[in-house]
């Protein structure tokens, strides 16, 4: 009896109020809503439309690598402020304590499937994935240490450009990454790139953009120049694809168009097909 | 001696009408000037001009941006603003420069590369990325000068090299200024502020190791005495491209990484 007054005071306290509510994801390329449970269950696939949304660099890790595997080269590696800006300093430490990662990109070496790599993976919750003296570094770094040990390299990049908190110092990271990368080739070692949620700016015009193999999320950002700059250029509004995936893919400049439920299964695949087999227990 | 400017002083004088472009320089400090055209694969871009001469009598390839002195040059020219094609006939002719052991001299002076539809859709990252690869490894010497702007990527894909000069108002960034404030402050006209933070003259180049020389311009500036800022270009380049071809090559090459490799600001 108390149990039914309980429930109809329920009911009348509920009338005209909302329903409850599950959290829901809105897509940004269909910007169709869904629960966003299912969205994180196919981490972070957008059930409508297959645009792959963002991952952190260790959840990314988590599903590339063997477990275990991952050894993560210059991790506590900081930026400087080489132009003394305003604030930078105070930025990318609050972002330190927020993230919980040092810098926009983490290194090292892990297995995948058996197939030993050097492994990078940019992560855009640091200053959106920006390229400046630590990230330029830490690729370099990455590279360089390939070619000594004759390994392949898989990079996964996410990233609005330059740093411009890091001005000229910045724009050089794309010099001194793509160098690494290009005597990492000329050694014969096997670099595949793959572009995630965004890859635009310095970043595609320098080391992504020169992979052996270039392979592309479904749905994601790549570009050089932001859309809103080219808008504001030409005077127009651009198509809903432009510079999608598919769209790149379709001008020739990816390779193949990878699923992140297959991405682990396709990368094993290449890397043995060049020959780096799962070395003997 | 002339006071130093500020950076947003040279940017303003570096816009003057007047000032010398790579079309104006070439027959002063060159002869036997012969362009050569296309990319073999889309199209020839006249935002970058590329072919031989003779410095002082030997052979060298030259690649530049080319500004326009009018409005109809800069029609032409695309206001120096180059698409994919301008920087693959760039690397076809400095291939052609390795192939023929002649060394290549780059004149920088962009606002940037080009942002449209077509330049994205034949890759202008792609095409920006495989230069300053392939800059890195090519086996003759490389001298690039900044002779205005030297605008970001637009730029780079012209300047991995093995020594960088800047003309004295020259300014190199990774974004122009009103850019850089738009992105920052959400604001372009803060671009004043923002050509004084960001570090873009001549002596910050030097200073920050991305520059080696800064070539003198007359007083008031290069547009005031062309034969005077023609000489100085030319004095520094007989000089410099002597010394770098007489260099073992895979020295030279050790070097040329090492420049770029020890930029950056970190702390371990």
């Amino acid at each position: 009896m108390f149990e039914d007054f309980f429930n109809v005071v329920k009911k009348r306290f509920n009338d005209g109020e909302e329903e409850y509510k599950p959290p829901m994801f809105k897509c940004p390329r269909c910007q169709g809503t869904s629960p966003l449970s299912k969205y994180e269950e196919l981490h972070r696939v957008c059930p409508k439309c297959n645009y792959h949304g963002r991952l952190s660099s260790t959840e990314r890790l988590a599903i590339t690598v063997d477990k275990g595997s991952f050894k993560e080269l210059n991790g506590g590696m900081r930026s400087a402020n080489p132009l003394d800006f305003p604030d930078y300093s105070e930025k990318q430490a609050e972002l330190r304590a927020s993230t919980g990662i040092n810098e926009a990109v983490i290194t090292g070496t892990a297995t995948i499937k058996g197939s030993p790599v050097v492994i990078g993976i940019m992560d855009s919750r640091f200053m959106m994935g920006s390229m400046g003296s630590v990230v330029g570094e830490k690729i370099t770094r990455a590279f360089e240490f390939a070619t000594e040990k004759k390994l392949p390299v898989v990079m996964f990049t996410a990233s609005g450009g330059a740093r411009m908190q890091e001005g000229i110092v910045s724009l050089m990271q794309m010099a001194k990454t793509s160098g690494a990368a290009k005597l990492h080739s000329e050694a014969g070692g096997l670099y595949i790139s793959v572009m995630t949620d965004p890859t635009t700016g310095g970043v595609t015009a320098s080391f992504a953009s020169i992979g052996d193999i270039i392979i592309a999320e479904p749905k994601v950002l790549i570009g050089f120049a932001g859309r809103r700059v080219i808008e504001g250029t030409i005077k127009q509004k651009l198509p809903d694809d432009f510079q999608l995936a598919e769209f790149m893919y379709n001008k020739g400049f990816v390779d193949m168009i990878v699923e992140r439920r297959k991405m682990r299964s396709v990368l094993s695949h290449l890397l043995k097909l060049h020959g780096y087999n799962a070395k003997e227990a | 001696m002339e006071e130093k400017r500020t950076a947003w002083e040279r940017l303003q004088l570096i816009h003057t009408k007047g000032r010398p472009t790579i079309k104006d320089y070439i027959p002063q400090i060159f002869t036997d000037w012969y362009e050569m055209h296309g990319d073999r694969l889309f199209g020839d871009d006249r935002a970058i001009i590329g072919g031989l001469a003779r410095l002082d009598g030997d052979p060298v390839t030259i690649i530049a941006e080319v500004k326009g002195r009018d409005i109809n040059e800069n029609k032409t020219c695309n206001f120096a603003m180059p698409h994919p094609e301008g920087y693959r006939k760039a690397l076809r002719l400095a291939r052609q420069a390795e192939k023929f052991h002649r060394p290549i001299i780059c004149f920088i002076d962009t606002p940037g590369a080009f942002c449209g539809v077509a330049a994205e859709e034949r890759g202008q990252g792609e095409a920006i990325a495989k230069n300053i690869a392939e800059f890195m490894t090519l086996r003759t010497p490389i001298i690039s000068i900044v002779l205005g702007e030297g605008g970001s990527g637009g730029a780079l894909a012209l300047g991995v090299c093995d020594e960088l000069a800047m003309l004295e108002n020259a300014e190199y960034s990774v974004l122009s200024p009103r850019g850089f404030a738009s992105i920052l402050w959400k604001d372009a006209s803060r671009e004043q502020e923002a050509s004084e933070i960001m570090k873009i003259t001549a002596e910050d180049m030097v200073r920050l190791g991305v520059a080696e020389a800064i070539i003198e311009e007359p007083l008031g500036g290069a547009h005031n005495d062309l034969d005077k800022i023609s000489e100085n270009i030319k004095e520094y380049l007989s000089q410099k491209i002597p010394e770098k071809c007489k260099k073992d090559i895979d020295v030279l090459l050790k070097e040329r990484y090492t420049k770029f490799r020890k930029i950056g600001a970190f702390i371990e």
